[in-house]
């Protein structure tokens, strides 16, 4: 039988640099996300700082830091990206294996909040939305979310199968906010 | 138009689906006849003010929200997590 060669979702598509800002792919390593069973909130919370050393996220936050980060992702749901799960989560949370699931990327550079402004609903300048913060919103029309990691730095998740699409638009919209110099 | 989504603070309208009014949440029993049955699937208020409605935070978090909206001024008067209003 062939070998099969594993891709990631943006293999071909990235990186890309117009002006100051880079999009390029992130290997997050796995991807579970995590929702806690009634009333384990904060065992599964005590848990996730035993194993990982990260709390589980309040709404709109997210924990941890590059190489093992907890993303909210919804009402009583987080994704856990980095490590492999530790078996003691699974007593309080409902975890399912989405590291195929999601395109990963990062934005990066002095323009990144302009670009993202031309795409995203939301306020997403420093002010507002620090380092830690995160949002499920919309890009152009792709459910997404949208994390800042750094002072200059987003990582944004769609669905896998929105890849091309995605490096589309931010391509599109770095290319606009470069052209304005 | 904005909407304030109880997770995630005031969003713009293009990430909320609209459902319709909020009677989606006061089901009648199986048993409760066909005359409120009838009401229940048919029949709808088209209230000039202050109506109750059913959105979907599609383009956020997911949550259903019960929200409190003018038809006439446009105000939108509040909003709630669906899976409280009935709790």
């Amino acid at each position: 039988m062939d070998n099969l060669i594993a891709k990631s979702p943006c293999d071909g598509l990235l990186p890309l640099t117009v002006g100051t800002v880079t999009l390029s792919e992130e290997d997050a390593g796995e991807v579970h996300s995590l929702a806690p069973f009634k009333g384990q909130d904060k065992a599964l919370s005590e848990a996730m700082k035993t194993a990982h050393g990260m709390a589980f996220p309040a709404a709109n936050r997210a924990t941890g830091k590059a190489g093992a980060r907890a993303v909210w992702f919804g009402p009583a749901q987080a994704m856990l990206m980095g490590p492999a799960p530790d078996a003691a989560l699974a007593d309080h949370a409902a975890i399912v294996d989405q590291s195929d699931a999601w395109a990963i990327v990062r934005l990066e550079g002095d323009a990144a909040e302009a670009v993202l402004a031309r795409l995203v609903p939301l306020d997403l300048r420093v002010a507002q939305f620090k380092r830690g913060h995160t949002a499920r919103s919309l890009l152009f029309h792709m459910t997404a979310s949208i994390t800042r990691v750094g002072e200059n730095a987003f990582q944004i998740m769609v669905f896998r199968s929105m890849a091309e699409s995605l490096v589309h638009d931010l391509k599109r919209a770095m290319e606009g906010v470069a052209a304005r110099g | 138009m904005r909407i304030t989504c109880p997770h995630c603070g005031e969003r713009d309208r293009r990430e909320f689906y609209y459902r319709g009014a909020a009677v989606d949440l006061d089901r009648p029993a199986p048993d409760a006849g066909a005359e409120a049955w009838d009401n229940f699937v048919y029949l709808r208020e088209n209230p000039a003010g202050v109506t109750r409605e059913l959105w979907y935070h599609e383009g956020g978090c997911g949550a259903w929200i019960v929200v409190t909206r003018n038809t006439v001024t446009h105000e939108i008067q509040g909003s709630q997590l669906a899976s409280e209003v009935n709790a």
